[in-house]
């Protein structure tokens, strides 16, 4: 796994101009979450000792950044919006339906490990209110309807 | 008024994104000529002329941002702030997937403007469709070499870097933004220097929002006194307002700078739903001081008016609140959010931010205390001014401009344990 996960950080470093090798500490985060599911300390160790960074460094931004997984997530990550434009709109609704459907809280994985259900911070999707992101895809104007329709999916 | 469109000029179809389709609406043409016949003073020169004021939220002019840079520094670096994350604004989201090649098209005519090399657009992590679009634009104008080694056979060369965030809203912050793309956790940075002295890895440094860059092949195509004859005097051009919240057509809407409020939330946005009354206005993304419905009459959605009435611009991000909604409820909504997105750098902030939501969450859990709204006006105080960055200021705002505005409702909370309203946020 180890060669494999260099041979990929090799590649995106050479997106990057060279003496900007720290700003490589996010984007190799990213790449290694995407592969692992989660993210542990001693991934950050593995990344700091790569890039030659200090590993205090690559654990801060570790723990600092909300999209970064620190405990295992379901195969499907549902993020429910819960600010201002959505929260007018039933935000606080949509969010109890879910919860209600899965038989989990807000920050909860489901027993066969098929959904975690987490609140997030508004993402840009206002006009089209009540939303929510399943994985990488955004779900917008949710009604109960269409929210059963696109987990049952899922399930 | 003028009915100019700069953004949304087109039919949106199922490839109106690509490089064809721009190229057909006249894209690139600016930038060609702009390497052919014009110098990098020529383009700071019709920025300049243009009056183009930042999108992000700050309205700071451009070209004075630009000018600020030592023509003679040997790296310059350009940033494009995509991490539109400011609650209720929507707009650059559109912009990336239905227009990415104007925003493409503005960086290279910055960077060569600047005398860039390195270009990078810091984009929200969350951003999958916009994400998708503007990789796939600039795969095309790499392939068509409008990006690269020796753009279009020019000695002009220019990489874009797409950079990704982590969900964290203060990276939208200028300094916030550069200390993450340096890979730290984003602490902001205390200014001066100004990143257009000091920036990325201590090179020149500067922040454009995206619309603000997908403005400039607009200036470069019709010059800038063109662009300044549009808006107000001192708001040029025309932008891209979301509406959103309790009315029956949320959307975007692309209007001349200066345009009126009222006209945007009943014509445009076909009023409140259900019939209802307004009852407030958050005029330019949650951070923007709330308006009551009998203050927006003379409203317009430009710098000037808005301050005069006490609140902003911002970023475009219009939040309308119809009758029957309660102002309390609402508040937390915010204070949870500021309190989460603290960095934690900061004192004010950090204790600031959380002691407003544990007293907001305190009253509305019935527990509310007489000296609660003091409180919370207090610590307003004890933030404002005294932080590294504006995230501060733009978490005690809202909580000022709700408290002062709907007291009634807050003593109320305090007094009988309960909402006068209800709890109600969908009305």
């Amino acid at each position: 796994m180890t060669t494999c996960m260099t041979e990929k950080f090799d590649r995106l470093r050479k997106v990057y101009p060279e003496e900007m090798t720290s700003s490589l500490v996010l984007p190799l985060l990213q790449l290694m979450q995407e592969e692992k599911g989660h993210l542990t300390e001693s991934d950050a160790v593995f990344i700091a000792e790569y890039l030659d960074v200090p590993k205090i460094q690559v654990k801060e931004a570790l723990t600092w950044y909300s999209m970064l997984y620190r405990q295992s997530v379901g195969k499907h990550v549902v993020k429910v919006c819960r600010n201002i434009a959505c929260s007018l709109n039933g935000a606080e609704r949509v969010l109890e339906h879910i919860e209600k459907k899965l038989g989990i809280k807000a920050g909860e994985t489901t027993s066969d490990e098929k959904f975690t259900l987490l609140t997030v911070e508004c993402l840009a999707s206002c006009g089209t209110a009540p939303m929510m992101q399943i994985d990488d895809t955004y779900y917008e104007n949710l009604t109960e309807d269409s929210i059963d329709k696109v987990l049952e999916a899922l399930s | 008024m003028s009915d100019q469109r700069i953004f949304m000029n087109f039919d949106v179809t199922a490839d109106s994104h690509n490089l064809a389709a721009y190229r057909d609406r006249g894209g690139y043409q600016a930038f060609e000529k702009a390497l052919r016949e014009q110098t990098p003073d020529d383009i700071q020169a019709e920025v300049d002329a243009s009056g183009l004021r930042g999108r992000g939220g700050a309205g700071f002019p451009t070209g004075m941002k630009w000018s600020f840079v030592n023509k003679q520094a040997p790296v310059v670096y350009l940033c494009c702030n995509a991490d539109e994350g400011e609650p209720g604004t929507f707009k650059d989201r559109w912009i990336f997937e239905h227009n990415p090649h104007q925003l493409i098209e503005g960086i290279l005519l910055a960077s060569y403007a600047l005398r860039v090399r390195h270009a990078f657009v810091y984009i929200r992590g969350e951003f999958d469709l916009p994400l998708r679009r503007l990789r796939e634009a600039l795969q095309e104008a790499y392939d068509a070499n409008l990006v690269g080694e020796n753009v279009l056979d020019t000695d002009f060369s220019s990489d874009i870097i797409v950079h990704r965030g982590a969900g964290a809203y203060v990276c939208g912050e200028e300094s916030s933004l550069l200390t993450s793309l340096e890979g730290f956790k984003a602490y902001p940075r205390n200014k001066p220097p100004f990143p257009a002295v000091k920036g990325l890895y201590q090179k020149p440094t500067i922040i454009n929002n995206v619309e603000t860059l997908a403005t400039v092949p607009w200036i470069m195509t019709h010059g800038g006194a063109e662009y300044a004859k549009i808006g107000t005097e001192w708001n040029s051009g025309t932008r891209i307002f979301g509406i959103s919240g309790h009315v029956n057509n949320p959307g975007l809407f692309e209007k001349e700078a200066g345009y009126s409020l009222k006209e945007i939330i009943f014509e445009d946005a076909g009023g409140i739903r259900g019939g209802k009354s307004l009852k407030a206005v958050i005029p330019g993304g949650s951070s923007t001081p709330i308006l009551k419905a009998d203050e927006i009459d003379t409203i317009t959605l430009d710098a000037e008016n808005l301050q005069k009435h006490g609140s902003m611009v911002g970023s475009g991000g219009v939040i309308v609140i119809g009758e029957g909604t309660c102002m309390v409820r609402l508040l937390q909504v915010l204070t949870r959010f500021y309190a989460h997105e603290s960095c934690g750098q900061c004192t004010p902030c950090r204790e600031g931010s959380a002691l407003m939501n544990a007293i907001i969450s305190r009253i509305i859990a019935g527990k509310g205390r007489s000296e609660d709204v003091e409180r919370l006006e207090k610590t307003t105080k004890g933030i404002m001014g005294k932080t590294v960055c504006a995230l501060g200021d733009a978490a005690a705002m809202p909580v000022q401009s709700f408290i002062t505005k709907f007291r009634d409702e807050f003593d109320y909370f305090v007094e009988h344990g309960r909402s006068i309203n209800d709890g109600r946020l969908e009305i």
